[in-house]
């Protein structure tokens, strides 16, 4: 059984099935990253195009070592050193790679939906390694893979993302992803911080973030992006960690252990403090390794479905 | 044209031919000593553990039969239907100076054990690797024999020869299909 998706463009529309296929593979994927000789042949014959129009460090990599376990040929392609800069437009530069016979597009754009349009354009399949505020659903499926080591299954696990839920991709990857798999998602944030309506997705609202601890088994702390901090829409970093910081004191309230997600690059003593990322419940570095097997088996279901 | 069936090995039969191999591989090796047992992935991995159960009561020491899983490094990842079906490779050996004794229930092509052997050398560098297979049914395509065999059981290749296991198929017996699909 393929993929019954041959794209992978977000979770909203990813059934179960496919979610399910995605993490099973992956526990056989990280076996391969602990062998002596931790690559195998089985992508050779494909060509992936690392189209990142958005920096990134951790998910390129990731990305990249994760074609290179699977022995694709990569090309790594980055906006701020491309003809796009020259006024192409997004269909004519992947159009212009696919004329150079590549198999699949692993891209991040700044425009929710330019996945999807790509793929009406377009031969290559396509991975959305993040689109703007939209879906990032490999991290998603790393966070996922990385719950599931740890409780078995989703059914009735508490997971709250905690943050600035209206800008993050992560966030509504996450509330896709996990409820699909049967978790019960809430999101926790300062109201401004917090979309209208999230409640349609099923996802329950904390607006105290010692209520949140309370009534979860994860928390999974977003990055409060500092370029925020001059929209008004919270008064001070001071007064965000004062008020929503993720602290060892506020977990010590908890009758039980809280796990600890972060999808990084982490701000120590913002959003989370330093003990408590690098505590015993913390998962953080245990999703970057995730990360890659999560990659390989996407790419292995995607390249490998048929046509 | 309809899928015909006949049964070629029974439990009994399937039972002598591991205790016999058992016996073999003992008797070649010298002892079981730097002997490490590996599965392919599904069916040679439950011939493997009954040798070397039987291997274990011959011998008296403990041997513990490991998993390899060979989809990633298959020829044929192009033109198959790829699924999720990969499963963990677990060798719970020191691959390095060992005699390897590799284990699948039919040999047919060669290509699954050519796969075997490449996924094998990504977990150190045996001192050699010896091939065991329940059934060998000719018509390899690659320059691969068995160095142990169970039964030789000559086939056309419109035939299919299938090893049902307890574990997996609730019966032990090894059967031919005639105007079966091509599997191997």
């Amino acid at each position: 059984m393929a993929l019954k998706s041959s794209h992978l463009l977000g979770l909203r529309d990813t059934p179960a099935e496919d979610i399910t296929a995605i993490l099973d593979s992956a526990v056989a994927f990280k076996e391969i990253l602990n062998r002596p000789i931790p690559k195998v042949p089985t992508l050779r014959h494909v060509t992936v195009v690392n189209a990142f129009f958005e920096n990134s460090t951790r998910t390129r990599i990731s990305f990249e070592l994760a074609e290179k376990r699977l022995s694709a040929d990569v090309v790594n392609f980055s906006a701020s050193a491309s003809s796009v800069n020259k006024g192409e437009t997004l269909i004519d530069t992947i159009r212009n790679l696919e004329a150079m016979k590549i198999d699949l597009v692993v891209m991040r754009h700044p425009l929710p939906g330019a996945h999807t349009l790509l793929t009406k354009y377009c031969d290559s399949k396509v991975i959305n390694a993040g689109d703007g505020a939209h879906e990032h659903p490999t991290q998603a499926l790393l966070d996922l893979m990385t719950l599931r080591e740890v409780y078995g299954d989703f059914n009735k696990l508490r997971v709250t993302l905690v943050g600035d839920i209206a800008h993050s991709r992560v966030a509504l990857s996450n509330i896709y992803g996990l409820t699909t798999m049967g978790a019960q998602v809430a999101v926790c944030g300062p109201p401004t911080l917090i979309p209208r309506d999230i409640e349609d997705l099923g996802v329950k609202v904390y607006y105290d973030i010692n209520e949140a601890i309370a009534k979860s088994d994860v928390l999974n702390v977003l990055r409060i992006q500092m370029e925020r901090q001059d929209s008004g829409l919270f008064p001070s970093v001071r007064e965000y960690h004062q008020t929503f910081g993720v602290t060892s004191e506020r977990l010590a309230a908890s009758h039980k252990p809280i796990t600890i997600l972060h999808p990084g690059p982490i701000n120590r003593g913002l959003e989370l403090d330093a003990d408590v990322a690098d505590g015993p419940h913390s998962l953080i570095l245990k999703q970057v390794t995730n990360g890659v097997a999560v990659r390989m088996a996407i790419l292995y279901l995607i390249a490998g479905g048929e046509k | 044209m309809a899928e015909m069936e006949v049964r070629l090995l029974d439990e009994m039969d399937i039972q002598r031919s591991i205790a016999r191999l058992a016996h073999e591989i003992i008797e070649r090796n010298r002892g079981v000593e730097n002997l490490g047992i590996v599965g392919i992935r599904t069916r040679g991995v439950y011939v493997a553990n009954r040798i070397a159960k039987e291997m274990s009561k011959i011998s008296g020491s403990e041997m513990d039969a490991g998993v390899l899983d060979v989809t990633m490094y298959r020829d044929d990842f192009r033109s198959r239907k790829v699924g999720p079906g990969m499963q963990v490779t677990e060798i719970p050996f020191e691959i390095d100076n060992s005699t390897v004794l590799l284990v699948d229930d039919v040999l047919y092509t060669g290509r699954t054990s050519r796969a075997a052997l490449d996924a094998l050398m990504a977990y150190g560098r045996p001192s050699r690797v010896q091939l065991v297979v329940l059934v060998d049914r000719g018509h390899r395509e690659l320059p691969i024999k068995a160095d142990f065999v169970g039964k030789n059981i000559p086939t056309a290749s419109s035939e299919n020869v299938q090893v049902h296991m307890k574990e997996a198929d609730g019966v032990d017996e090894v059967v031919l299909l005639r105007g079966g699909r091509r599997d191997d």
